[in-house]
């Protein structure tokens, strides 16, 4: 089974992204800001990141290149959950180390299509 | 585990949210450069707009969306936390509680007007709307039928570490209609300066399909950034677009900039490693517990009324961890009180202003902990107290400064333990109670007799009586029909008591004690007459005989020296009109409220109870010695004192006697 | 002749008090139990002395007879306590209240309900929603929310 971590402050997010992915075969970790997430990473086995960008205590871009710098997570996807508005930001996480994106609002089958996309 | 809906909790989560960005707000008044604030507000309008929109509150993420827009202004520089926007901010966070909570009656004008009003603040001039970033730029024309394609790309060096797949992308790529792949190896280095984590091949497809251009687009549409890609049509009856060579490095809009990398945990919340957990099971749990614990007092019951030793020893285990859980339950729905207060601020803030009094908040003890349950109680009448506090208790500027005061009036909002009782206080410099009003007011309400002997205490109980108001106007503020009677019953409803403490000229002090929990407490369980009845085990102090000699020769004084001093006792079997002859050893339960102590006398002792607290019906509402109902281990009902009553009978009596000792002599 | 407000037949429990038949709507009506311990209640008011336990909770136990002034006699092994719930003031209460005798669940036609008359009557007529007539019997129809405030 593999393993998706959910990086986000709102519960409802995790929550939605824990339906979905769970609903679909995957075993769904959540965080609730980046440096929990980063601790959540190290000490599980994780095979993809979801995150959120904009958190308190350590936001996504930080949190993202954070974990790139673990040499167990080069290579493992990490998409990060923006809203339209944050155009340049796509740029700013892609150059962090993000592997996609997912744009919010999004539906559940959204979201399963990109993280198919990503992990196959 | 069960599945929560995400929308309810986001509604949660919203509230909380609000709440934050109303402290920030709060905050910003103060500090209005605080950068980290603005920050924590910005983040909470950005959450419940993003998830606002995920949920279907549609309305809920326009308009946030606008107040986002508004205070971005102020994120950027832009714009100052003026009084103004302050002002406008809160009023749109109403809004957005409104729209979330009741959309239905939420008035999209408004809406508007409180938006015009924020953009007016930050200056903006006229309302921009929205800036839309269409997220799919392509044009989706009709499919022409099948086409082929000549797809070439090469990936940045480091996909691989970002983790990008590439065979994924092949696979897609398959996915859309025939393919044939070829790698191109030729950037392929020699071995020695092969970097093994890097991309260096790239690939080259001759793809057959129905879908569009825009199809093959988006394969890369995470990665288009960066690789070069071309995507060419070759057959021929359309003509063939222009090959796409995308090395895009898109100048970056001069957007949002992300906000700095706080050093880590400026104000770390208390939420590491919690689970959020919907108040009702909270709840269920504690019903639960109670069936438990009323459950196992009768299977002791029936252990000690055998003489299986193991049966014994099993019901003393079940009794501990009954006990235990009980407890652990109980701290499960311990909530910090700075919640509350956190929540009269803006109270305090709307207040002042509507009055034009400065005021000034102090908390203390936020980190105090009270049930749940006892919080959400407890709003109201605090608020109460509170406005009184404001309304009647401060001094306006001018008359506090011509008393030697600061222009701004404090009040000091404290919690903190003592014992099993929590108490929480509301205080003001002000000019304190006027004791010559309330008494006017009593005599001329009729509440007492114009010559009546009052003790402090009895006259400041006079505040609590129905429709007992000494303010001379009532004002919009405090007079909203709420009296100070509500305060009390809503507090004696919560088995708590209120305290009164004022010095002229120098303020008045509200104190609430409040047990730490409603729902299940250590209980002494005693007989009177021919009935059991329980005493909180918090409020007992000690338990001493009264011997049938003291008891003759206290007759008609009813008070017992304890250690030196007087305490008043009563007598529970004439109070509770048993009928019955006193056991030849009777027992004297020494309880206490607050700083006064008084001794019940009882029949027996019978021991200690855990007691799941009921309340008694409405049937019952107008017994004042009980607070509720209990039910033991025989499935019987044992009635529980109300010690705060019971107090308050054995005072009075008290009282009396001294003046009637005082004119004897 | 029907009384106003009420067209439908009326589904009820007969019980026997002080010796009258009296009907309680079934509808209020959740259980029949033999008789329980009862905790006195001291300064309560005489009609509702005591409490007892129903499945956990705190039941107030109601005497109509105190408040139909009838004779107070000791249970007997027909006694019972209904279980009633019903509202008061707005609220549904629990209130269980004491039965000589409980009989059976049955219909009285409309036609056969009259309103109390305002004089000749033992009892205060504002306790008493309707006069029913069954077989050559009357029966009394308590109005509960008065009887017990």
């Amino acid at each position: 089974m593999k393993t998706v971590l959910s990086v986000d402050d709102s519960a409802s997010i995790r929550q939605m992204v824990k339906l979905t992915l769970a609903g679909a075969g995957y075993q769904v970790l959540e965080a609730e800001n980046g440096a929990e997430g980063l601790k959540t990473a190290q000490a599980s086995a994780v095979n993809m990141i979801v995150t959120d960008l904009n958190m308190p205590v350590m936001d996504g871009l930080s949190f993202i290149r954070e974990v790139r710098k673990l040499p167990a997570y080069k290579g493992v996807p990490i998409l990060f959950l923006t809203t339209e508005s944050d155009a340049g930001v796509k740029q700013e996480a892609k150059a962090a180390g993000a592997t996609g994106w997912i744009t919010k609002p999004f539906q559940q089958e959204q979201l399963l299509a990109v993280v198919k996309k990503v992990i196959g | 585990m069960s599945a929560v809906d995400p929308t309810e909790i986001f509604r949660q989560e919203a509230s909380e949210l609000m709440e934050q960005l109303e402290q920030a707000l709060l905050d910003l008044e103060s500090q209005p450069a605080d950068r980290d604030l603005v920050d924590t507000a910005f983040r909470a309008l950005h959450t419940i707009k993003g998830s606002g929109a995920m949920f279907g509150f549609e309305q809920v993420a326009e308009f946030t969306h606008g107040f986002e827009t508004a205070f971005d202004q102020v994120r950027k520089g832009q714009a100052s936390s003026s009084p103004a926007l302050i002002a406008a901010a809160l009023q749109a966070k109403d809004h957005i509680r409104a729209l979330i909570e009741r959309p239905e009656t939420a008035n999209p004008a408004i809406g508007e007007a409180i938006l015009t009003a924020l953009r007016q603040a930050v200056d903006t001039g006229t309302g921009q709307p929205a800036v839309q970033h269409s997220a799919s730029t392509h044009h989706d024309h009709v499919s022409p039928g099948e086409q082929s394609w000549r797809v070439r790309f090469r990936l940045h060096p480091d996909v691989l570490v970002n983790g990008t797949n590439p065979l994924l992308l092949l696979d897609e790529l398959r996915g859309l209609g025939q393919a044939t792949v070829t790698a191109l190896t030729d950037r392929l280095p020699a071995l020695e300066d092969l970097d093994a984590e890097a991309c260096h091949l790239g690939w080259e497809l001759m793809l057959s399909t129905e879908q569009p251009r825009s199809a093959i687009e988006d394969v890369f549409m995470f990665v288009s950034d960066d690789t070069e890609l071309e995507i060419e049509a070759l057959s021929t009856g359309t003509v063939a677009p222009p090959p796409v060579v995308a090395q895009v490095q898109a100048a970056m809009a001069a957007s949002i900039p992300v906000p700095e990398k706080k050093a880590v945990e400026a104000e770390a919340p208390k939420s590491a490693g919690s689970l959020r957990v919907q108040a009702e099971r909270l709840d269920e749990l504690m019903d639960r517990v109670g069936e438990l614990v009323i459950a196992q007092a009768r299977l002791s019951q029936l252990a000690w009324s055998g003489n299986d030793i193991n049966m014994k020893s099993v019901a003393e285990e079940i009794e501990r961890l009954v006990s235990e859980l009980r407890d652990t339950t109980m701290g499960i729905r311990m909530v910090p009180l700075g919640q509350l207060f956190g929540r009269f601020r803006r109270l305090i803030h709307d207040l002042s202003r509507d009055l034009g009094k400065t005021v000034e908040l102090v908390t203390s003890g936020e980190e105090t902990e009270l049930d749940k349950t006892m919080i959400e109680r407890l709003a109201d009448p605090l608020v109460h107290l509170i406005r009184n506090s404001i309304d009647h208790g401060l001094e306006m500027p001018d008359a506090r400064i011509a008393a030697g005061k600061p222009a701004a009036g404090t009040i000091r909002l404290t919690a903190r333990h003592s014992g099993a009782e929590v108490l929480v206080s509301v205080s003001d410099d002000g000019k304190g109670l006027d004791a010559a009003r309330i008494r006017a007011k009593a005599e001329e309400q009729g509440l007492i007799a114009p010559d009546a002997k009052l003790t402090d205490h009895e006259l400041h109980q006079l505040l609590f009586a129905p429709g007992f108001s000494t303010a001379k106007e009532i004002s919009a503020i405090s007079g909203r029909g709420v009296g100070m009677d509500v305060v009390k019953r809503t507090i004696e409803g919560l088995r708590g008591t209120i305290d009164i403490g004022t010095r002229p000229g120098r303020g008045t002090e509200v104190t609430l004690r409040l047990p730490l929990t409603l729902a299940i407490i250590d209980g002494l369980l005693v007989r009177i007459g021919q009935g059991r009845y329980a005493i909180p085990l918090s409020a007992v102090e000690e338990c001493v005989e009264l011997s049938a000699a003291k008891d003759e020769s206290s007759q008609g004084r009813s008070f017992l020296s304890i250690r030196g001093d007087l305490v008043p006792f009563l007598r529970l079997r004439e109070l509770l009109d048993t009928g019955t002859a006193p056991d030849p050893y009777q027992k004297v339960v020494i309880v206490s409220s607050g700083e006064t102590r008084v001794g019940l006398v009882v029949d027996q002792i019978i021991g200690n109870h855990q007691t799941v607290i009921k309340s008694l019906s409405k049937l019952h509402a107008d017994i004042e010695t009980f607070s509720g109902a209990t039910i033991l281990g025989d499935g019987t009902v044992a009635l529980i004192f109300d010690i705060g009553h019971l107090v308050e009978v054995g005072q009075a009596r008290e009282e009396r006697q001294r003046n009637q000792q005082k004119e004897a002599a | 002749m029907s009384v106003a407000g009420q067209t439908t037949d009326l589904e009820v429990l007969t019980l026997c008090l002080g010796g009258e038949v009296f009907a309680i709507e079934a509808s209020a009506v959740r259980e029949i139990l033999d008789p329980v311990p009862v905790t006195d209640v001291p300064g309560a008011r005489a009609f509702v002395s005591g409490v007892i336990n129903v499945r956990g909770k705190i039941v107030p136990l109601a005497d109509l007879r105190v408040q139909f002034q009838m004779a107070l006699t000791p249970p007997t092994l027909d006694t019972r306590i209904v279980v009633l719930e019903i509202e008061l003031d707005g609220d549904l209460t629990i209130v269980g209240i004491l039965a000589d005798k409980v009989y059976e669940v049955t219909q009285i036609a409309a036609a056969a309900l009259e309103e109390a008359p305002r004089i000749g009557m033992r009892w205060r007529p504002e306790f008493i929603r309707f006069i029913g007539k069954r077989r050559d019997e009357f029966i009394v129809v308590p109005d509960l929310n008065r009887v017990l405030n």
